[in-house]
């Protein structure tokens, strides 16, 4: 028995099963990461009652709400649960005051006072000129606001986003996930955001799971898990190179061919990661310092702000972030033959899964 | 050249009517004491009638939309027969389960001493019965394309099934149920049936205007064309109002 939510959510449905365990402390803010299909959005229906599970128990502050082992089912309107919806589903007949007064209102609240408290959660939002507007009138960054303000506005014990930002431009979304991130922080209950996108997950979550075909492949903090990257899509989401190979006093031989070196004298499976900004390259074998230096050839180039990002096809393929002036100077093309170099103390060795 | 008929064949029986219109008398006739009364009988009834639909028929569109249930497609094919079954057999359906003799009706008639044949409940009771499949159709298929995800949010909100459905569904669904509402009401002013048969034709009572245009037809044609222009004129303002709301439901 605890404040927080505990979960272990199966669900069997066809192309999706899903198996994930879920631990949220009140005041914390869990992401669940994972690529489109990975079981993320059927995880927070769940959550809401909207689904009801196949296997495994949500407990909310020491309440069962499902838990088909023993037929325990709370519908989702008895759950003290709210949910920002990915397209918000403001209700479009309704005012954005009287949206965020429905809730207060289904629960029981009389009007004048359900009309105050709206009122008082739009002032907080910053929405105070907007109260009035019908949703169709609202611009994504406020229609998001008024969802979150109508989530939050009966005071629930979890709260649930799925993809809160995903339905914004660029622009506003910076905008909005800062706006998010302190609304957050000042929010009591527990909350389980659902995104596709690392950063708000960096920016917004406490805890980190990650999820590929339903199940957790990867959990814990934020930092920890985009520098330890364990399967591919996370470290494509993080941007770091990321090789799996079994280490022999720092020489590791890795899975997909190639060898590299590292500073770290782990034994056994390891995973490797360093950011592409720490390979240069070379038109002809360098003599330097480095102890990683091998041979490729140029497969693509992608202008990254201020660098380039050279795609290189080699044993092991590597990606490089080099200066706009570096590409120059090595009159570098989609074909042209490099060296690539890393320097030991560069790669980060990390213990991998037990050999299969 | 078929369609060029077929709307030939459509438009010129209307383009007679408004030829053959005594024109120059229109106002008095008008204004006779029988038209008046007519009309303002058919509009009672009509919207009694619609009103009728509306209270049972909602439901009813929301049980067939939503609810599962063994034989739901018997259910709904019941309510669209209707539809397709001439008026006039169910104005004798009407008197065999309501009329003094029939098997409710000798009970009401017993029990409380109502009797519902040839009074003005009798004809709103027969145009609701033909009228009601235009309402239930138009509102279930409202329901069926109203986003049933709103429901969800509104569930995670806390409202209670009636909540939601009161305060978001009937909102969502608000153009299929005016649309469908405005059918029902159209088609219950033009019944004559299952009026003439069920509610018979009392002047001032249970003569509605289609039944006195067909009375008006052998005593005295011209007024029969006025009646009827009366009623093309409200068929073209249903149909305008019906137009407004297409428009605007497929502009929001």
């Amino acid at each position: 028995m605890s404040a927080g939510l505990h979960a272990r959510l199966r669900l069997d449905r066809g192309s999706l099963a899903l198996d994930a365990e879920l631990e949220v402390a009140p005041g914390t803010v869990l992401a669940l990461l994972g690529p489109n299909g990975a079981g993320k959005s059927s995880a927070l229906q769940a959550l809401a009652g909207l689904v009801p599970l196949d296997g495994g128990s949500i407990e909310l502050a020491g309440r069962v709400l499902d838990r088909p082992a023993d037929g325990t089912f709370v519908r989702t309107a008895d759950r003290e649960v709210g949910m920002v919806f990915q397209d918000y589903l403001l209700f479009p007949h309704l005012s954005a005051l009287e949206n965020v007064a429905f809730g207060l209102r289904a629960r029981g609240v009389r009007a004048g006072q359900a009309r105050r408290s709206a009122r008082a959660w739009l002032e907080r939002m910053g929405l105070d000129g907007s109260a009035s507007l019908r949703p169709g009138a609202l611009s994504g960054g406020q229609a998001q606001r008024v969802a979150l303000a109508r989530a939050l506005a009966p005071g629930p014990r979890l709260l649930l986003l799925d993809e809160p930002l995903a339905a914004l431009d660029a622009g506003t979304r910076m905008h909005v996930r800062s706006d998010l991130r302190s609304h957050l922080a000042d929010y009591a209950g527990c909350t389980v955001l659902v995104t596709h996108d690392p950063l708000d997950a960096m920016v917004l979550a406490d805890h980190l799971v990650v999820l590929e075909h339903g199940r957790t492949v990867q959990s814990g903090r934020p930092g920890d898990v985009a520098r330890a990257p364990r399967t591919d899509y996370v470290a494509r989401l993080v941007g770091l190179n990321h090789y799996r190979g079994r280490s022999r006093g720092g020489a590791v031989e890795l899975d997909g061919g190639g060898e590299l070196t590292t500073a770290d004298p782990r034994e056994g499976p390891v995973f490797l990661a360093f950011p592409p900004s720490a390979v240069s390259l070379h038109r002809t074998r360098p003599d330097g310092s480095a102890r990683n230096v091998w041979p490729g050839r140029v497969a693509g180039l992608e202008q990254h702000a201020d660098t380039v990002r050279v795609q290189l096809e080699a044993e092991p393929a590597v990606l490089a972030d080099v200066t706009t002036a570096a590409v120059a100077d090595l009159e570098l093309t989609v074909g042209s033959s490099v060296w690539a170099a890393v320097k030991a103390t560069e790669v980060r060795a990390y213990p991998g899964d037990p050999a299969p | 050249m078929p369609a060029g008929l077929a709307l030939a064949f459509l438009v010129l029986p209307l383009l007679a009517l408004l030829v053959r219109a005594p024109w120059t008398t229109l106002p008095e006739r008008l204004t006779g004491p029988g038209v008046g009364t007519a009309l303002r009988l058919s509009l009672v009834c009509a919207g009694s009638a619609t009103v009728l639909c509306l209270l049972l028929g909602v439901p009813l569109a929301w049980v067939l939309a939503r609810a599962t249930f063994p034989g739901r497609r018997l259910v709904r094919a019941l309510v669209t027969v209707p539809l397709v079954l001439p008026p006039v057999v169910g104005g004798v359906a009407l008197l065999l389960l309501l009329g003094r003799r029939g098997l409710l009706g000798q009970h009401l008639d017993a029990w409380f001493g109502i009797t519902l044949p040839f009074t003005t409940p009798a004809v709103v009771i027969a145009e609701a019965f033909v009228a009601m499949p235009f309402l239930v159709i138009a509102v279930e298929g409202a329901l069926r394309g109203a986003d049933r995800r709103y429901e969800d949010a509104a569930a995670t909100l806390g409202a209670s099934r009636w909540t939601v459905f009161r305060r978001v569904t009937l909102p969502l669904v608000a153009p299929g149920i005016s649309a469908g509402a405005v059918l029902c009401f159209a088609r219950a002013l033009g019944e004559f049936g299952a009026t003439i048969t069920f509610a018979g034709s009392y002047p001032g009572v249970t003569r509605t205007m289609p039944v006195e245009v067909y009375l008006a037809l052998e005593s005295d044609p011209q007024s029969a064309v006025v009646l009827s222009l009366v009623l093309l004129a409200v068929s073209v303002l249903v149909l305008v109002s019906l137009r407004d709301r297409w428009l605007t439901g497929s502009a929001s």
